[in-house]
């Protein structure tokens, strides 16, 4: 399947900024079932881009930009051309054994909650590792509700899990909590989702896991769909948790009345642009 | 020099020097509120006093009356006034461990050993006779660290720094006397001579420590227009606001040679100066005491700008 | 630093129960300390009382103090210094300085290995959880460059003696380790009290340790580094505990004392604002912990760091002294491992010895610590100051219980020590001239061209009586350290 995908970001600003600093995670690899057919990234003011490779083998690019600013955009527009997987996800550069991705973050670090709860469906180690983290996936899909108002960047698993809501981040933390603390290498993805309604315009990007298991490799989760990832997913970064695969970090320097304006466009390319 | 630093001396010369005019000012207004009734005058003192200090909204918020009691704990002692006494030396021992490297051991233990001081005075219980002492202390440590900075510091930017916030705090303190007891130097046909206006006169003079320096100069009895042109037009007098400019323009000429540029707030200081200089006092009354002084804050609140965009962010 | 307050029972049965570097047992004195044991002799205690007083009348006025974590933000506490130096001869300083350099070069080779092609895993010489299941693994620094390969400049390694002939090391540091201005300043104060005893010995100075920390830093400044490199010491800000260290030591450096707002990136580059505008930093000696020096990077809500300074790092425009992620060579877990470590790198014995260290990871080490739990030290393989640990001789049975269920619960946070005979030192306390237990943390620096370090150290002393706790918030006090030179 050939995705097309455009993101924007406007940052507006009522008294402008003097200087930014922003650490863009925006730039899909190929891998096996999935190969970036053209991909570009653009800011809207002068400045040297520098691209480079952070600690997880994540394309970034990094800017400076001296004021005064009064609005900076970030423009990403591509295609990626998919095939599915059956969720198991091979050929991605790694740089860690797996035994690595055990690490709890602060963001995804368990409270007795979780680990109560995940224990539970891990019946104490007894049932199998894929089946284990099929139910959890399942067990985050059916019981939690989705909504974009409930959370901020730094919400943590724990907290997540205690309201019972979130969004795909959100799930993507308790997801990595749950399958650590059962001993299961996890780590978080950041991407876009080719929708399955229709709905082409977003406000984000989408989250979502992957577990790792011996005879099988690290295989796609997504607890917000309840689904392993499929060619609908377009992988962009992955890391311990929502802040080592953050599509933009960033500081300003002064500036006043920050407004900032999201605009995602996840839909399938048509057969005359693929030419 | 690191920004932080310039600022960080800047700062901390203009908080202790502002420590030392609320002092002064509390000091004058104790002496004046203490006259009998006939002498005094009739507004009240302890309000001229929320005024001078520049804090009469806040003051508001937290008090009903102006009063001994209410105006001494606010400016002297409260933790609710970012500009009390305590506050003032508070930030300034803060700045000073901020640039523990650019300071003279000197002037370093000149601070520190008045906030280890500060902290003996306990406004719950203190007596009228301690508080004369806490304000005599508070004065002291000005001159005891303005004198240790002029013995011991290089004759550097880092000098030149601490020299222009202690100007322009000192600049801003007398303008703001002046802002506020305009009325009673203005030229008027009645009351003129009067013992009322006199004490006022004098305490003009007792908040910047010049009753003395006025005899020398002019030798001749308290004159409301002679005590405006000590404070506002005459060179000799340290805490004028033409010896203020005439050193805030060559401490800032002097880091322009340094760094080998100059820019805003020369060019500023310099207008601010050349006015000071020409200045004749029989002007100044003809087109408003209260607007000139007025527009003088407004000039050297820009000075202090322009230094701050300049050399210390 | 820690240690038990009880010696093992059958080292105490043995008499006397410590080594005290001043008397052997049969009371003699050892030749180090003939000329201080003499003096002590005939000095009255009113004049040591006297000078006591003095040392800590300018200790308070030069304003150098601690804050104490936990106590309100004002509190500002001096450490207790003792006027009794330690001393120690020509060749027992020898021998310890070699095992020094010799630990140093073992850990950044190790480091260099662990961020890189960790061959010490394929050898099988430690777990490969030691490095990647450690929560001070940095990610960001694997496979990154840094500048000649040195990732700790400045390491504190805390020994201790408990014979004539060995130095134990009990913890390395190589984070950001403090104490030198200590080190510094109780040599000018005792210089300044006693000067006559400085005429009798022939005291190696330390005064040169700020020369030798700045020729370091420079020589690892990076290659893009135009002429003479900036070198900068950043702090967290006054309201560090270590504040007062940090300002003293850029004063004797000479160099800009920096907050993280002083400082910005731009285009790859580090800068500091200064009254003459942005001045290009090359190398930072900083006194920040990894977590806060960049939030882009690492703790996304701290105001103390740079944002975007590792960028700078991995562009090579910058050194860090010490390197981001040090602690996977500093920590608990792999301090056991420390003599193979050295073995494997540097093809050599180690020279100062380690503690004999149980790691509870290891099921039948953990059975050994469980049932010998109240003979031992038992320490949370990431904890530090002295927090998170169990002296089993000084426990109660209920703490016991708690703590071996907590060590149950995760074994492979704990590691256990016997509990071990510090040497002890004279020292003036309330009841005049008695022996006390001190353990001694010496400076390494390692630079480009070579190793250096000043001879001697910050001795700290435990006050009280039979305690063997020196750690400064647990009232643990300072000497002076005197290596002699003959």
């Amino acid at each position: 399947m050939r995705i097309r995908i455009a993101h924007e970001t406007v940052y507006r600003y009522d008294t402008p900024a003097t200087k930014a600093i922003q650490i863009l995670r925006l730039m899909p690899r190929n891998h096996d079932g999935q190969y970036v057919v053209r991909w570009r990234v653009e800011v809207s003011e002068d400045c040297r881009v520098e691209p480079r490779e952070d600690a997880f083998g994540n394309l970034t690019h990094t800017f400076t930009v001296d004021g005064p600013i009064s609005e900076l955009a970030v423009r990403v527009a591509g295609e990626v051309e998919t095939q599915d997987t059956h969720g198991i996800v091979r050929g991605t550069r790694e740089k860690f054994p797996p035994s690595f991705y055990l690490r709890q973050t602060d963001l995804t670090m368990p409270n007795a909650a979780i680990t109560d709860w995940a224990g539970e469906i891990g019946d104490g180690g007894k049932r199998p590792a894929l089946e284990t983290l099929h139910a959890l996936q399942q067990a985050i899909y059916a019981n939690f509700k989705f909504d974009v108002n409930a959370t901020v960047p730094s919400t943590t698993a724990q907290q997540a899990f205690a309201n019972k809501h979130g969004v795909c981040q959100d799930y993507a933390h308790i997801f990595c909590s749950a399958a650590r603390h059962l001993k299961i290498p996890a780590r978080y993805v950041g991407g876009y989702f080719l929708r399955g309604d229709g709905i082409v315009d977003m406000e984000s990007g989408h989250a979502w896991t992957e577990a790792f298991l011996p005879d099988l490799g690290w295989i796609a989760f997504d607890p917000a769909n309840g689904i392993c990832a499929t060619e609908a997913h377009v992988r962009i970064a992955t890391g311990l948790d929502y802040l080592a695969a953050a599509p933009v970090r960033g500081t300003r320097y002064g500036g006043q009345g920050e407004a900032m304006a999201v605009k995602v466009t996840v839909d399938q390319a048509s057969r005359q642009s693929q030419q | 020099m690191l920004s932080r630093t310039a600022s960080n001396l800047y700062w901390l010369s203009r908080y202790v020097e502002r420590a030392e005019c609320l002092a002064r000012i509390l000091d004058a207004t104790y002496r004046l509120s203490a006259l009998p009734q006939g002498y005094g005058s009739d507004t009240n003192e302890w309000e001229s006093a929320i005024a001078t200090a520049g804090s009469v909204i806040s003051f508001g918020e937290n008090y009903k009356e102006a009063n001994e009691r209410t105006v001494t704990e606010w400016l002297a002692f409260s933790p609710d006034n970012p500009a009390s006494i305590r506050n003032c030396l508070e930030i300034a021992r803060t700045n000073a461990r901020s640039v523990r490297t650019a300071l003279t051991g000197e002037m370093w233990d000149a601070i520190n050993s008045a906030w280890h001081e500060l902290h003996r005075y306990d406004p719950k219980r203190i007596t009228r006779e301690e508080f004369t002492r806490f304000l005599n202390f508070v004065m002291e440590t000005s001159v005891r660290f303005d004198g240790t900075s002029f013995r011991t510091m290089l004759r550097n930017d880092a000098y030149w720094f601490s020299r222009l916030g202690f100007l322009v705090e000192r600049a801003d303190a007398t303008a703001r006397i002046l802002d506020v007891k305009y009325h009673v130097l203005l030229p008027r046909e009645a009351q003129v001579g009067g013992p009322l206006d006199y004490f006022q006169w004098a305490s003009i003079l007792r908040s910047v420590s010049a009753r003395t320096s006025y005899h020398w100069v002019y030798r001749d009895s308290v004159k409301p227009w002679l005590v405006a042109d000590l404070l506002i037009l005459n060179r000799q007098m340290p805490r004028s606001l033409a010896s203020c400019y005439e050193n805030i323009n060559r401490y800032l000429d002097d880091l322009a040679q340094f760094y080998g540029r100059q820019g805003q707030a020369q060019r500023l200081a310099r207008a601010t100066t050349s006015k000071l200089e020409n200045g004749k006092m029989e002007d100044i009354f003809q087109s408003g005491l209260h607007e000139f002084i007025t527009q003088f804050l407004i000039e050297n609140n820009r000075v202090g700008n322009a230094i701050g965009d300049q050399y210390l962010i | 630093m820690i240690a038990g307050r009880r010696p093992e029972p059958e080292l105490s049965s043995r008499s006397p129960s410590f080594f005290d570097e001043m008397r052997a047992p049969d009371g003699s004195v050892r030749p180090a300390y003939q000329q201080l044991a003499h003096w002590l002799d005939n000095v009255p205690k009113d004049v040591l009382d006297y000078r006591r007083k003095e040392a800590e009348f300018i200790f308070r006025r030069i304003g150098i103090t601690f804050a104490v974590y936990g106590e309100a933000a004002s509190t500002e506490r001096l450490i207790p210094f003792d006027i009794i130096p330690r001393i120690l001869n020509r060749g027992e300083w020898q021998k310890l300085s070699r095992g020094l350099e010799q630990r140093v070069k073992a850990l950044n080779a190790y480091l260099h290995d662990a961020y890189n092609k960790r061959e010490i895993l394929r050898a099988g010489i430690i777990p490969e959880e030691l490095i990647f299941g450690n929560p001070v693994f940095r990610p960001e620094m694997n496979g990154q460059a840094v500048p000649h390969n040195i990732y700790v400049m400045i390491a504190g390694i805390d020994v201790v003696r408990v014979d004539p002939d060995n130095f134990y090391v009990l913890e390395d540091n190589a984070r950001v380790p403090s104490g030198v201005s200590y080190m510094l300043e109780n040599r000018e104060i005792m210089l300044r009290l006693f000067p006559e005893l400085f005429i009798d010995h022939p005291v190696a100075p330390v005064e040169n340790y700020a020369d030798d920390l700045l020729a370091t830093l420079k020589s690892t400044a990076p290659v893009t580094s135009s002429g003479e490199p900036t070198v900068v010491l950043m702090t967290p800000g006054i309201y560090n505990s270590a504040y007062y260290e940090h300002s003293f030591l850029a004063d004797k450096l000479g160099c800009e004392l920096v907050e993280g707002r002083d400082m910005f990136v731009k285009g790859d580059m580090l800068y500091m604002r200064t009254t003459e505008g942005p001045k290009r930093v090359d190398v930072i000696y900083r006194r920040v912990d990894d977590d806060f020096i960049d939030p882009l990077a690492f703790r996304p809500d701290t105001m103390l760091g740079v944002p975007g300074l590792m960028s700078v790092y991995q562009a090579g425009n910058v050194t860090l002294a010490n390197a981001p992620g040090t602690g996977i060579a500093d920590d608990k877990a792999v301090y056991s491992y420390m003599p193979d470590i050295i073995k494997f790198y540097l093809g050599e014995e180690p020279i100062l010895k380690n503690v004999e260290t149980y790691r509870c990871r290891e099921p039948d080490q953990l059975k050994y610590v469980l049932e010998n739990i109240d003979k031992l030290v038992v320490k949370e393989v990431h904890g530090s100051g002295g927090y998170g640990m169990l002296i089993g001789p000084a426990a109660d049975k209920k703490t016991i219980e708690n703590f071996a269920a907590k060590v149950k619960a995760s074994p492979e946070g704990f590691i256990a020590q016997p509990t071990l005979a510090l040497s002890t030192c004279p020292t003036f306390v309330e009841e005049g001239i008695a022996p006390r237990h001190v353990d001694l943390r010496p400076f390494v620096l390692t630079g480009r061209d070579k190793v250096r370090i000043v001879p001697g150290g910050l001795t700290r002393v435990a006050l009280s009586k039979g305690s063997l706790v020196v750690n400064s918030s647990q009232g643990g006090g300072t000497k002076d350290t005197w290596v002699l030179d003959r």
